[in-house]
């Protein structure tokens, strides 16, 4: 597989760089960072409030067109959406799940057992803090300057990549969405398609800005443009950084699946392996991913598998040819063990499928990056804030319009959407002080009787004419967010339905 | 009919009205006791019946929405059939009354459940004497609840080709949501608002003159969207529809 010709030669405009520097991120400097500042890679201490950030969302350029691509694409619009044979494999899948979750630890500690037994190194990780200082530990020790990474959302909790940075590490992401959006300096705007939110001519623009030349703009021309800038960077990578999409109790076999082959460069090529994973990605039995795998590709992308699953058993053993010489495992808690005690325990049956995404309304019109949140979407708004780092987007619960459709779409059957009012609940409990905590006791009051119901009526046919939406547009309160973009309801019509009902048969 | 539900017309319904029909929109209720009639059924109205308690539990207040679950069963028990022209409300009575319900409550809750119809269940189920006629090309929009809570998709889309002269023209993403969601649309406007636009876009694509849907509070959104943005298509909710469609048999006093 490794091809020295494939390393750009002197002639194509970057130098070639001392080895050990990133040829894939050559030029990046040239790159003019555009993106609002809740779409950062990093994502900022104070965030704006979610009315505000979704705002600016709609209004970005490629928000509408991300939408228009994302049409018509989800196929699970009811339960009867799945083909008889996935159908099967979801009834399975989530009760796999289900079981893992029932014994949490115990699996791990299996887990730990076996593949410490086959030569990995297993750290676990209480906070995100300490898996990165496990992790710039483990690269400090080993000398280790440059970094290939695959797909990882866990070292997006722990904003990984920033840290290795200030530590002097240079780090290439090396899934293609994932490249594109380091080299933006954005975070992913989906669990599995990081540049989901990018438009081929985006992508374009940015390549060009990168090698400061014009390029073919054809997919598979762009996609080869970032395949021969990373070769080099697998040959010269002291660590490869990778997630784990399964790891299975009874063997100690972590398996990744991808559709670029460059899991099994990252895992493969360079002399240290780190693989981190959240800890509900371990699973039972290895013979499970006969059920999950194919679960979690059709979910993801619609594939019956992916073009690669790589299955890993430890670090290279004597008389082997290749594979690195370390394997670590870094299991990251972050607040998940207090997660599996309590009512929203199954959120951690998620596969990141990122399908409930896809399928989600409100996803699909402000795009990921407006969650201001490592995970956007339903399971974003679920997942965010039970973890144990979130300091902010305990409100995202309530950036849905509970559709269902996450539901619908989930392999596991996760109840996101009992889960969405759930959180919504927890919220307004913790948040006291409130006006609208008495403004709905009042209203359940009132329309706990009938004569409080018929008041309500009275009012809403009176105040119709009072305030009309020019009127009510500049008062604060609900009608405000009502009367910005709509006609008002008829409230001179409240009540009529009953007057007319009784008045046409008079008892 | 396996849907669990009585497989005898009731003679009597109750009707539960829903709030957002009482505020703004009495069409719907209205067309439904004139559908139901004509069916030969009897149409009671409760009368201590207020609101489901939906939008309190979706803003995060479940206790009241536990008062008004109550409420709720205590209006509607005695009655042997229910009967709604607002799916989301009756998918509340279905799915969350169970949650926030324990007990004897709650298997009052489940049996109620099995005994309440949305509007084009109860038609379609029953409503097969009846004669429909109406030259008109419609889509329909699924709402969320009723679709995904109820799973109810296929009752409107029979109800829809028993009219006669009605063409039904799907749009793309029908069941996608239509952005209204509660006190959502209010908490975020702008997101509700585009959502809307969405939806009238692809309900514009199909060409057809009206956009019809089984929820009054989609309808209200919609329209209301609709107006301010001068969108062409029309919104009906599909009891006002099948009332339209009504070929009436005998002199109406």
């Amino acid at each position: 597989m490794p091809d020295a010709a494939e390393v750009p030669t002197p002639e194509s405009s970057p130098p070639t760089p001392p080895r050990r520097r990133s040829t894939a991120l050559l030029g990046r400097e040239r790159v003019v960072v555009t993106r609002p500042d809740w779409a950062a890679a990093t994502i900022p201490a104070h965030r704006k409030p979610l009315p505000i950030i979704t705002r600016a969302a709609l209004d970005q350029p490629g928000t509408a067109a991300t939408h228009t691509r994302l049409s018509g694409k989800n196929r699970e619009q009811n339960d009867g959406g799945w083909p008889p044979e996935i159908a099967a494999l979801r009834e399975r899948g989530a009760e796999i799940r289900r079981e893992t979750l029932r014994d949490l630890e115990g699996h791990l500690a299996a887990l730990t057992a076996k593949a410490e037994a086959n030569g990995v190194v297993v750290h676990r990780a209480a906070t995100p803090d300490d898996a990165v200082g496990i992790i710039t530990g483990i690269a400090r020790a080993n000398d280790v300057r440059l970094v290939v990474k695959s797909k990882s959302m866990a070292t997006e909790e722990m904003h990984l990549n920033a840290h290795l940075e200030e530590n002097g590490i240079e780090v290439v992401e090396t899934d293609l969405g994932e490249y594109i959006v380091q080299v933006a300096d954005e975070r992913p705007s989906h669990i599995v398609g990081p540049a989901l939110h990018k438009s081929k001519a985006e992508v374009g623009a940015l390549f060009e800005e990168l090698a400061a030349e014009r390029l073919p703009q054809e997919a598979e021309d762009l996609a080869a443009f970032a395949r021969t800038r990373l070769r080099a960077d697998f040959h010269h990578a002291d660590m490869g950084i990778s997630g784990v999409n399964f790891a299975a109790a009874d063997t100690g076999t972590l398996t990744l699946v991808t559709n670029e082959g460059n899991a099994d460069m990252v895992t493969s090529q360079p002399r240290i392996h780190v693989a981190v994973m959240p800890m509900e990605k371990v699973i039972p039995r290895l013979r499970d991913l006969a059920v999950l795998v194919p679960l979690l590709c059709y979910a993801a992308t619609k594939q019956k598998v992916t073009v690669y699953q790589t299955m890993l058993n430890g670090p290279r053993r004597d008389g082997e040819p290749d594979g690195p010489e370390q394997l670590h495992l870094v299991i990251l808690d972050n607040g998940r063990s207090s997660i599996v005690e309590g009512r929203y325990r199954e959120v951690l049956a998620c596969i990141r499928c990122g399908n409930c995404q896809i399928a989600c309304p409100v996803y699909r019109t402000v795009g990921g990056h407006a969650y201001g949140s490592v995970y956007g979407g339903p399971i974003g708004a679920v997942l965010t804030p039970l973890l144990a780092n979130t300091k902010q987007g305990r409100d995202l619960p309530f950036l849905s319009s509970l559709c269902g459709a996450c539901f619908d779409a989930c392999p596991v059957k996760i109840p996101l959407p009992d889960m969405l009012v759930d959180l919504r609940a927890d919220y307004e409990a913790a948040t006291r002080g409130r006006p609208r905590r008495w403004l709905w006791r009042l209203w359940a009051k009132a329309w706990d009787s009938p004569r409080g119901y018929r008041l309500t009526m009275t009012a809403a046919r009176l105040a119709g004419p009072l305030l009309p939406r020019a009127v009510l547009r500049r008062l604060p309160g609900p009608g405000r967010g009502w009367a910005a973009g709509r006609a008002l309801p008829a409230t001179r019509d409240a009540g009529a339905f009953r007057a007319w009902f009784t008045d046409r048969r008079p008892r | 009919m396996d849907n669990g539900r009585s497989e005898t017309m009731p003679g009597t319904v109750a009707l539960f009205v829903a709030c957002v029909a009482d505020l703004a929109y009495p069409g719907p209720p209205r067309a439904c006791v004139e559908v139901l009639e004509a069916m030969g059924v009897s149409v009671e109205l409760p009368a201590g019946q207020t609101c489901c308690g939906q939008p309190a539990l979706n803003s995060g207040y479940p206790r009241q929405a536990t008062t008004l679950a109550r409420r709720w069963l205590a209006t509607f028990a005695r009655y042997d059939a229910v009967v709604t022209t607002s799916g989301s409300c009756l998918s509340t009575v279905h799915h969350a009354y169970p949650r926030l319900l324990h007990g004897a409550e709650r298997e009052q809750a489940v049996a109620l459940a099995a005994r309440s119809w949305e509007f084009t269940q109860f038609v379609t189920d029953f409503g097969q004497g009846l004669t429909l006629r109406l030259d008109a090309e419609v889509t329909y929009h699924d709402s969320c609840h009723m679709l995904r809570t109820l799973g109810e998709r296929s009752s409107p889309r029979e109800l829809l080709s028993r009219i006669d002269g009605l063409t039904l023209v799907e749009m793309t993403d029908s069941g996608v949501c239509c952005g209204f969601g509660g006190t959502f649309a209010v908490k975020l406007p702008d997101v509700s608002v585009a959502m809307a636009d969405h939806k009238l876009a692809q309900a514009g694509r199909t060409g057809a003159r009206y956009l019809v849907s089984a929820d009054p509070a989609c309808l209200m959104h919609l329209q209301g969207r609709a107006d301010v943005t001068r969108a062409g298509i029309r919104t009906r909710h599909i009891a006002e529809l099948v009332s339209d469609a009504l070929v009436r048999t005998e002199v109406r006093a």
